[in-house]
This record gives C-alpha cells, structure tokens and sequence, in this order.
C-alpha cells in the first residue's frame, strides 16, 4: 500500500512530468517533420529527410533480437569502461601527485598542457601505427578522452582544499599519510567525481569516433549484416553504407541511451561516496 | 562515564605564553610590509586574555605566531619557558570563520586529534561523548557541520579543541558572523566555560563589549604594525553575566578608556583610508558625542 503510493508520488512528480512532457513533445514534432512531405504536401526543410520515429521503433524492435545488435553495443560498453577506468586509475594518482609536490608539477605540467589540447581523435592515426591491436588502440584513444579532464579536476580539487584544514590538523598532531587519507582525499573527492562525469560523457563521444574512423576493429572478424564486431560507431557507419537510414537513428539513439545511464550511474556513485554534500 | 576535565583541573594552571618584543613582516627588501612591531606581553597561565584593536590591524598574524604556523621576523614567543618553534597540540586555534572538516560528523570532527595520535580507544570516546553532552550537541552528533547552525559549528570546534587538552586555547574572533542572539549565548557560554575550568585562554576580538565581558586582561593594540598601546586588568567579579555588566560601573569606565583609546587607533587608520576604520568612528561618535 504504502509502496503503491510512493510508485504514484514518483511517478506524478511535476520534475518527471515535465521530462516525459518534453521527450512526448520532441517525438511528435520530429514524426510530423519526418512525414509533412506525405502527410502535408510540403517537405519541411532537413527534417524530413530524416526516418520517422515510428518507422525507427520498429526496426529497433526487430534488432532487439539480433545478437550483433547487442554485441556492438557490448563492445563499445567494454571500450569505454577500459578506456575511462585506466584513466581514473592514472588520472587522479598523477593529479594528486602533481597538486602535492611542487618539482613534480613543475616537471610535468609544461608537457602536460603541450598534449592536453590535441584532440583524442587527432591520436587516431598514431595510436593505430603505435599499438599492437586495433582494439588496443580505440581504448587508448577513449582514454584520452577522459584523461586530461580527470587529472586537470583532481589538480584543481587538491589545491582548492582550505589551507587552515591543514593547519587545523597539523596542530592537532595530524601528519604525512593521516592528512593524506582524512584530508585530502575526502577533499578533493567532491572533484574527482566531477571531473570523472565529465570525462564519462567525452569517452562515449570518442568512442564511436573512434570506431567509425578505424573501421571498427578487427578482433571480432568480419562485419555481419548489422555490423556485428564493430561496436555501435562501427554499427552506424556500416548502416550508412548499407542504405539502413533507420538503423542509423537507432544506432545514435543507442549511445544517447548509454552514455546517459553511464552518466547517471557514475553521479550516484558518486553522491554515494560524498555523503556529506548531499545534506542540506 | 568518564567525565571530561580538562589538563589544567588534573595539574595547576600551564600555559604561560611570552611574547618578547616581536617584530613580524611580510614580504622582502623595500616590498616587506611591517604587521607587527616591538610587541610584548604575557598570557598568565589560567586567566583569560582578550585582545582587542582596530579592525586589519594585523591581530591575526600574531595568532599565527603564537600558534607556531609562521616564525617572528625578530623576538620571541615561549610557552612556559620554551620556546615556541611549530604548531603543538598544547595551543589549539578556533579560526574565525569554522574551519571544522565538512566529509566528517561532528562526533568524528571531535575525535580527529586523538585518532591522528593513534588514541582511538574506548576511554577516548568515552571522553568525546561526554565533551559533545558538554557543549549540548549529542542529539547533533551525527550530523556533518553544514547540517548545523553557525553557534553549534562554534562549539564543536570548542570541543575538537577542548578534547586534546591544549594547555592554551587561541580563539580569532570566534564568535565573528554569528547573529546578535547566538553570539551573547557563546559568550555567556564561553565564559562559563572558562570559570569552571581555568583553562589559559587568548581570545580576539574586535567588539569591545565582548572582550570587556570575557576578559581577565584587556590588551589594546594600535593599528598597523600591531603595538601594545596598554594592557587593562578587568576587575570586574566572576561568575559574570550579559545582563550585568551593562549595569556594572567599574566596566564601563574601563569601557569608555578602552573606546577613546581605541578611537585614537581607528582614526589613524582612518585617516590611512581604512573603511573598517570609518565603521569605527562613526559607530564611535554615535555613541560618545564626541568626534
């Protein structure tokens, strides 16, 4: 009973309401866009170019079924994951060590900041002459696309840490690995978990990128009919030159999907993990 | 349950802090600026010492001394004969703005100074439970300092401080931004505090019916560079109360001395174009008539 309530109270939230409102209203113009030519006589300009939403439903449901549908986007969950967890596990311990000690800042930095504007997509033909794999290589370049925003966050977040914590602790008889642990990486989380958001949202951008530039990787063999192998980048690409214009949209619609689940997981991960900024 | 009771009730009063003639600037060659200069005096140990000057006046430079974060330029600063050399937990600080740990409860801000010691044993949280009933907060324990008012973050960094037994307790302008209700509560609270436990205490303030209020000794200090302009034994009988010491004659005519000593400081740095300075003077002539 009580249960029953709640599911209504949540689900008739006006925050909720007004998303579904939102999402009802974009499908419908985009519908009658993609139809005007049929339904009004007069093609609407760009839109109407574009598969109509139904006819979109209806071929994702049909690849609701088919395994390299599923295997592509497995394919660019498991890049994406490689990719942005080495760069969580190099970025922040870099980003801490650079915001701690001066000499290694001032060694670091300068090259750090010459590499940190080339986009990850610039990296594409070198990393493909570089490492080993092509699947080595779509990692490396998604890892480049969380990387710098993680570090230059965790930078930021250690410096930003008020200085009496410091002094408060340090009075207190607090040093070395104690204010490490009860200082400053309690402070810098809130950062961190920024920084690893954002950096969430690229890595999903490069990926498919990625994918569609080197052709998908080779490791899974040959392309089936829906671009099995190739992840979802190499799923839209293959789509494109295969004439499928609604698996396109699928294919995109796809990634918006993951990429907006990842995000959200990864926020409440991190909200978990700050406590304290979630009490008001 | 262990009762909390602080180092000076188990042993006579310590703490004793001489500041001999001090000097303190920042900055170096013709850009060094002077904050403090020739400045001398002595907390005793169990009495509590208020000093009180202009506002800018470098008063908060010589808490960072006392405390040890930065070394005098010339002089010295001792603590019961030895010299001070770096921040020690016998002299804790209650900064002006909190400074307590927002990742970390009240109850867990509390017990950061003996854990960061390796004390983290059932005696010391016995301790800690009974100092966070002392400042009325147990209900509150467990709640992070943004969950709390500015009076109650005051106390339990009161208690954060109180529970590593600091011989001397160093507060900058604590009670700073707290609305007029709460700050006249911390005071009578403070200052009960202190009369039951006779811990040395050095407080700042800039508000000159505070520092008449909670002192033992009053020191004036200048504007910029900070000197001793006269050090005032408050007479006035203990146990004190806010409503009082406004009735009390022997305080105010320490008050009215303190007030045109302290508008001499103000209109100098008045004059010098301070605008916390002008706040001063005109409050000040509000009050006296006088300009």
């Amino acid at each position: 009973m009580r249960l029953a309530e709640e599911m209504k109270k949540r689900l008739f939230d006006p925050t909720r309401l007004r998303a579904i409102f939102a999402i009802v209203v974009f499908v419908v113009l985009w519908e009658l866009g993609s139809r005007s030519k049929d339904w009004f006589g007069y093609a609407a300009p760009w839109i109407s170019v574009i598969p109509a939403p139904d006819a979109v439903i209806v071929v994702w449901w049909g690849l609701l079924g088919d395994a390299g549908y599923w295997q592509s986007g497995y394919l660019s969950l498991l890049r994406v994951l490689s990719g942005f967890g080495a760069a969580l596990l190099i970025g922040v311990p870099l980003g801490l060590l650079m915001a701690l000690s001066r000499n290694f800042y001032g060694i670091v930095f300068p090259t750090f900041e010459v590499l940190r504007p080339i986009p990850p997509l610039a990296w594409v033909p070198a990393a493909i002459i570089f490492w080993p794999t092509q699947e080595l290589s779509i990692a490396f370049i998604t890892f480049l696309g969380a990387f710098y925003t993680i570090v230059i966050n965790t930078v930021d977040g250690a410096k930003s840490i008020d200085p009496r914590y410091f002094e408060a602790a340090r009075a207190m008889g607090s040093s070395g690995w104690d204010v490490f642990r009860r200082i400053i990486l309690p402070g810098t989380l809130p950062s961190i978990t920024l920084g690893a958001a954002v950096g969430m949202g690229i890595v999903w951008e490069v990926v498919v990128a990625a994918e569609m530039i080197s052709g998908g990787g080779s490791s899974m063999g040959g392309a089936g009919a829906s671009g099995a192998g190739g992840g979802l980048g190499f799923f839209i690409w293959n789509s494109y030159t295969g004439g499928s214009y609604e698996q396109i949209v699928v294919g995109m619609l796809s990634i918006g999907i993951a990429g907006y689940l990842s995000s959200g997981g990864l926020r409440m991960l991190g909200e978990w993990i700050t406590p304290w900024l979630r009490v008001r | 349950m262990a009762e909390f009771t602080p180092a000076t009730l188990k042993h006579p009063p310590q703490g004793e802090i001489r500041v001999d003639n001090v000097s303190h600037s920042y900055g170096v060659g013709k850009f060094a600026k002077e904050v403090v200069k020739d400045c001398g005096f002595t907390i005793e140990a169990g009495k509590l010492t208020v000093m009180i000057g202009p506002s800018g006046c470098g008063k908060s430079t010589l808490i960072r001394l006392i405390a040890g974060f930065e070394k005098p330029s010339k002089g010295s600063i001792s603590i019961d004969g030895k010299p001070i050399t770096g921040p020690g937990k016998d002299r804790l600080v209650v900064f002006q703005e909190t400074a307590l740990f927002p990742w970390m409860s009240a109850y867990n801000n509390t017990l950061y100074g003996p854990r960061a010691r390796g004390e983290d044993t059932p005696e010391i949280h016995r301790e800690a439970q009974s100092l966070v009933e002392r400042v009325g907060l147990t209900a509150f324990r467990n709640k992070y300092p943004t969950q709390l008012s500015g009076g109650m973050q005051r106390r339990v960094e009161l208690a954060r401080a109180m529970i590593n037994n600091p011989k001397v307790m160093i507060l900058d302008e604590p009670f700073r931004g707290l609305d007029a209700m709460t700050k006249a509560l911390m005071q009578e609270y403070y200052s009960a505090l202190h009369e039951e436990f006779h811990q040395t205490a050095f407080f700042v303030t800039t508000d000159i019916d505070e520092a008449i209020f909670m002192a033992d000794r009053l020191i004036i200090v200048s504007n910029i560079p900070t000197r001793v302009c006269a050090v005032v034994e408050v007479d006035v009988p203990r146990p004190r109360r806010l409503v009082d010491i406004y009735e009390n004659d022997r305080a105010n005519q320490i008050k009215m001395s303190a007030l045109s000593m302290l508008h001499e400081e103000a209109m100098k740095s008045f004059v010098g174009g301070s605008k916390a300075a002008s706040d001063f003077v005109d409050a000040y002539s509000k009050r006296t008539g006088k300009t």
